[in-house]
């Protein structure tokens, strides 16, 4: 049997009394690239913040690698965020740091790893992604497709079994879009667990093993990329690609 | 590569203009002193008010006193500094805090921000200065130097305290996120990612805050201890003139206007670092 290293049990999430998440459920097994697409509002973003326990759910249930339960009230989220990268769709990079601090600066305090081999790390990650001239720049000074494959890598450098992206081109100028979406290409390539929330729907074609089509809280459809997109069942799922279509 | 390219009728205009702009700026300077300077001597009281305030032989005797007692001013502001900064981080950071164990400290923290700014500084002075010497006790000092300066330290820790809170706050909670995300404790974030990003937002208001500190050590004059103002007073009912007050002012100015441009040089830094955004 294929081991699930994500399991997301009828979640249900409301901030206030406006209900985000209703009932979801989504599985992912290790080495998957699973794609959530669906309109702003649809639980997308809400649904990777609750993976990674930024947010708190209210009902259900959050496997990690089916035996840690992130979603537990008492979990040990440190522990959790360790384990599962994200990336926001506004890079967050910490302005006051360097690149190469940026991406060191978990490694070192939450591993403990030492200086010299935490900076060795981050070089050959930087220089994995084409950064590596910037390693001493102040995030002001990169670009916001620069910016955000700095986010990526530093998520990277602690090793994370799991990633998640969350709209992470949406904030882009178009024509710095491409070179963000062609690290998550290297990095799926070389069987790293990913689920992306995105708007890149040519993207999410070529790259997702599975696409989910989230509508109001809940997993709408799923399937192979081909069968959603060109042989969607569900009528919803129909409305939404052929808004996206036309725009 | 090559020079930029200048249109030199354009130049021409620009500097022009500029000259003029200097030209205007001056005119403007002398009339408007010339204007204060007659309005002021022609007043009938000027001659007794120069005599009063601006005699020059009172300035020379009074200078060498006044000087020496400036220095426990500036003594006082040494020590007050670094024990309010400590002193209102610890109090920003206890107000900040969310365990349920530091409840009780919470309370005292913002009990304390709300009493000791509500009161006004001298008063605060008076009570310490008068009310803890009236203890007689054993094991603490009766010394009024050092009972106003810890009202100071006491009311601008409120103070400033309030300065690095809102500087916390103002840093984006997505920075937070962002380093919780990578797996640092709640203590780590706080350290490595919030307070650096905290403090350096907060440096110009915080010398905004020195410099009133400067200028507040003179509030320790009202409980005895002989600093500049008090030794300016002791001189001016000797010899019936306020010559030394200026003198006080003079020293007072000389210590805080660098400190002035130095808060200026760093907010307009801070401007050009934020660049476009």
């Amino acid at each position: 049997m294929v081991r699930s290293l994500l399991s997301v049990e009828n979640v249900h999430k409301a901030y206030g009394v406006n209900p985000v998440l209703r009932g979801i459920s989504l599985d992912v097994q290790a080495h998957e690239v699973v794609v959530l697409v669906g309109a702003s509002g649809s639980g997308k973003s809400t649904l990777l913040r609750c993976i990674n326990g930024l947010e708190a759910i209210d009902a259900g249930r959050i496997m990690l690698d089916e035996s840690l339960e992130v979603s537990a009230p008492d979990a040990d989220l440190d522990a959790v965020r360790q384990r599962i990268g994200i990336v926001f769709q506004s890079f967050n990079l910490f302005p006051h740091l360097s690149v190469l601090d940026n991406v060191t600066l978990a490694p070192r305090k939450v591993l403990g790893a030492a200086k010299s081999k935490a900076e060795h790390s981050a070089h050959e990650l930087l220089a994995r992604f084409g950064l590596s001239d910037k390693a001493e720049s102040y995030p002001d000074r990169l670009s916001g497709g620069q910016q955000q494959r700095v986010a990526i890598v530093r998520a990277l450098a602690m090793d994370p079994e799991l990633m998640l992206f969350d709209e992470i081109t949406s904030a882009l100028d178009p024509q710095l879009v491409g070179e963000v979406l062609d690290v998550v290409r290297d990095l799926s390539g070389s069987g790293m667990t990913i689920v992306m929330a995105t708007h890149e729907m040519t993207f999410a074609r070529e790259v997702a093993h599975r696409i989910c089509f989230v509508d109001a809280g809940v997993v709408c459809e799923q399937g192979p990329p081909e069968q959603v997109f060109d042989a969607p069942v569900h009528e919803r799922t129909r409305e939404f690609l052929s808004r996206t279509r036309t725009r | 590569m090559g020079l930029p390219h200048v249109d030199p009728e354009r130049r021409d205009l620009v500097r022009r203009k500029a000259r003029r702009d200097a030209l205007v700026a001056s005119v403007s300077l002398i009339a408007f002193v010339a204007v204060a300077v007659v309005l002021i001597a022609r007043s009938p009281g000027w001659p007794t008010v120069q005599d009063l305030f601006f005699n020059g032989e009172a300035f020379k005797k009074s200078f060498p006193a006044v000087l020496s007692a400036f220095w426990l001013n500036v003594r006082i502001f040494l020590v007050a500094e670094p024990c309010i900064l400590i002193l209102a981080l610890i109090v920003a950071l206890t107000r900040g805090s969310t365990a349920p164990i530091l409840f009780p400290l919470r309370a005292v923290a913002t009990l304390y921000t709300d009493i000791f700014r509500g009161i006004p500084t001298i008063l605060l002075v008076l009570l310490l200065g008068f009310g803890v010497p009236a203890l007689n006790s054993d094991f603490i000092t009766n010394e009024p130097l050092v009972w106003g300066t810890v009202a100071l330290i006491l009311s601008y820790g409120a103070y400033v305290s309030e300065v690095f809170r809102a500087g916390i706050e103002s840093v984006h909670p997505s920075q937070r996120a962002a380093a919780r995300s990578l797996g640092l404790s709640n203590t780590q974030t706080s350290r490595y990612v919030v307070l650096p990003q905290a403090i350096r937002r907060v440096i110009p208001p915080l010398l905004n805050d020195f410099i009133s500190l400067q200028k507040d050590t003179a509030l320790v004059s009202v409980i005895g201890p002989i600093e500049a103002l008090r030794q300016a007073q002791i001189d001016s009912s000797f010899t019936f003139n306020f010559t030394p007050y200026v003198v006080a002012a003079c020293l007072f100015i000389a210590l805080t206007v660098p400190m002035t441009r130095f808060a200026d040089y760093l907010n307009r830094r801070a401007a050009n670092q934020r660049g476009h955004s």
